[in-house]
């Protein structure tokens, strides 16, 4: 498979909703879907990242209206970890069409999990719509305080927004400061399971999207699954999205791939290299345990 | 429409949740009873006294050594079929019949109890307490395609069953330590909350982005780890969900 996976379209889109927009990390692709699923009775709810009991800690939780999906709007950049919701969403929530949104890893998990059901009991038919988002790697809570209180200096309950944009994390504070630290620096709080992860683009996603390829404020999109391809068709007919071809946005889809490439390069080397870190008595190498290959 | 496979559940140590859960599938049941599998061996659903020759055979419990008709019976299961599977976490782990140490009403003098593969040897698991009622429709579907099948069904088949004819070789000790032994010391959670969200009895939790095991509450049926993307991932058969689900639920209409 190509490192974008498979997809039916690839185009670069912004939503046209005012309210959405303020609150979105780039194009407010996500936030707006799920509120155009929610509208539509595609999905009865959604799981998203929704605030949580400290400054800039996701919480995986299930929203049902655009009110809590705008409150979850935005990226965190740490752990959320969603799918500990989907079988929950489906009992004590009684959702029967789930909308989830996760990163590449998390979408994996899905598709095991309707694929391999062993302990998701009555889940695989009730996954109606999985978002996935670009992600190059991840970051446990105290990465990311590290990063903001002590590399960038700011409080973390002052932050507004932060980015990651061009080599860069930025933070954006109420009073106005902007804060950054170069994105090499932050390599030694990459918690070790994004190491072995050969997805960048969220390949198992129904529709993915992220900000790498596309201009300031706008998102690359890619419909993948059949039946994200029609929801994806049926949200642009519903004029919930401005569109542009993504052959005529810079810097288009080479720099997606460039960076999809990269990722999946760089950590097939590490899960080769697992395969021969140690020793054994008679010389040879001893391997780690290598997920790929067998449980 | 081929010849249809012969599937028998032989019930030993369990609790018949198991045994409950093949039919929890409602009218796939049935699906696969018409289309599929001829059930030939089953504890109150199938009036068959002695283990019959048959194809597939759901082992359900685990295994009392302290009564000699449930060993004679095991090694009659394994001797009489093609593949022999440890159905739910009490046969393939021990799960809570790990925690058995006699003394129990009515059997006061049963104590031992091993995960069956202790006494034969195992084809496959499906772990988990209960067993999920799709995985069991999955496998029996995909056990009908890989004895019944034409080569490319095989394939599939074959691609599709082995991570769980892998886990049967792993061994037959599980626990929600496997979290951390298996997954968070090999340097791969990704903190995605599956194991968290499998938990048939919610001992386990995500605090900051990882899994924290209650082991006060588990059971050791396997499930957290069987279900972890990073305990296997499979691409080739991942990279196809669409196709499978499309073609499995095909098979059920």
């Amino acid at each position: 498979m190509d490192v974008l996976g498979n997809y039916k379209s690839a185009i670069s889109a912004r939503s046209t909703d005012k309210d959405i927009l303020k609150k979105a990390q780039d194009g407010g692709i996500i936030t707006t879907l799920f509120a155009y699923a929610l509208e539509e009775g595609i999905i009865d709810g959604a799981i998203v990242a929704g605030p949580g009991n400290e400054p800039w800690k996701p919480e995986p939780m299930v929203v049902t209206t655009k009110a809590e999906l705008l409150a979850a709007a935005g990226t965190r950049y740490t752990i959320s970890p969603n799918v500990s919701l989907i079988k929950e969403a489906t009992r004590s929530y009684g959702l029967d069409r789930v909308g989830i949104v996760g990163t590449p890893c998390q979408i994996q998990a899905i598709r095991k999990a309707q694929l391999y059901p062993i302990g998701m009991r009555d889940v695989d038919d009730k996954i109606a719509l999985a978002l996935g988002i670009f992600c190059m790697e991840n970051l446990s809570y105290q990465a990311l305080e590290a990063m903001v209180e002590d590399h960038c200096n700011q409080k973390m309950e002052s932050v507004v927004k932060m980015d990651i944009g061009k080599g860069k994390f930025t933070v954006y504070t109420e009073r106005g400061a902007v804060s950054q630290m170069p994105l090499k620096l932050i390599h030694k709080y990459v918690q070790p399971g994004c190491n072995v992860c050969l997805d960048y683009v969220a390949n198992l996603a129904d529709i993915s999207s992220g900000s790498v390829g596309s201009p300031d404020g706008w998102s690359t999109v890619f419909a993948r699954s059949t039946k994200g391809n029609a929801v994806w068709d049926g949200a642009i007919a519903a004029g919930c999205f401005e569109t542009k071809p993504i052959d005529q946005v810079k810097p288009g889809l080479d720099l997606v791939t460039k960076l999809a490439t990269e990722k999946i390069t760089k950590n097939q080397k590490n899960v080769d290299a697992r395969k021969t870190i140690g020793l054994k008595a008679d010389g040879t190498p001893k391997g780690l345990r290598n997920p790929y290959e067998s449980p | 429409m081929a010849e249809k496979i012969t599937i028998g559940e032989l019930h030993l140590s369990g609790c018949t949740g198991c045994l409950v859960t093949l039919a929890d599938t409602y009218e796939g049941l049935f699906k696969l009873l018409d289309d599929y599998a001829d059930l030939v061996y089953a504890l109150t659903l199938v009036d068959v006294r002695h283990v019959p020759e048959m194809d597939v055979c759901l082992v359900e419990g685990s295994c009392c050594l302290d009564d000699k008709i449930s060993v004679e019976e095991l090694k009659e299961a394994r001797a009489k079929s093609k593949v022999l599977v440890a159905y739910g976490g009490c046969a393939a782990y021990g799960n809570i019949t790990r925690f058995c140490r006699g003394g129990q009403w009515n059997q006061p003098g049963q104590e031992a109890f091993v995960p069956i593969s202790e006494v034969v040897d195992v084809d496959l698991y499906i772990p988990s307490c209960p067993p999920c009622p799709q995985e069991v429709r999955n496998v029996a579907v995909m056990a009908y395609l890989l004895l019944r099948g034409n080569d490319e069904q095989k394939k599939l088949a074959t691609a599709y069953l082995t991570p769980l004819m892998q886990l049967a070789q792993r061994g037959n000790e599980a626990c929600g330590c496997d979290l951390m032994y298996d997954v968070i010391n090999q340097g791969l959670c990704m903190g995605c909350g599956t194991c968290a969200g499998t938990c048939p009895v919610r001992a386990v939790t995500m605090e900051y982005g990882k899994p924290n095991v209650n082991r006060d509450l588990c059971i050791k049926c396997g499930a957290c780890y069987a279900q972890c993307p990073r305990s296997w991932f499979n691409f080739d058969v991942m990279n196809n969900y669409e196709g499978i689900m499309d073609a499995i639920k095909g098979a059920m209409q």
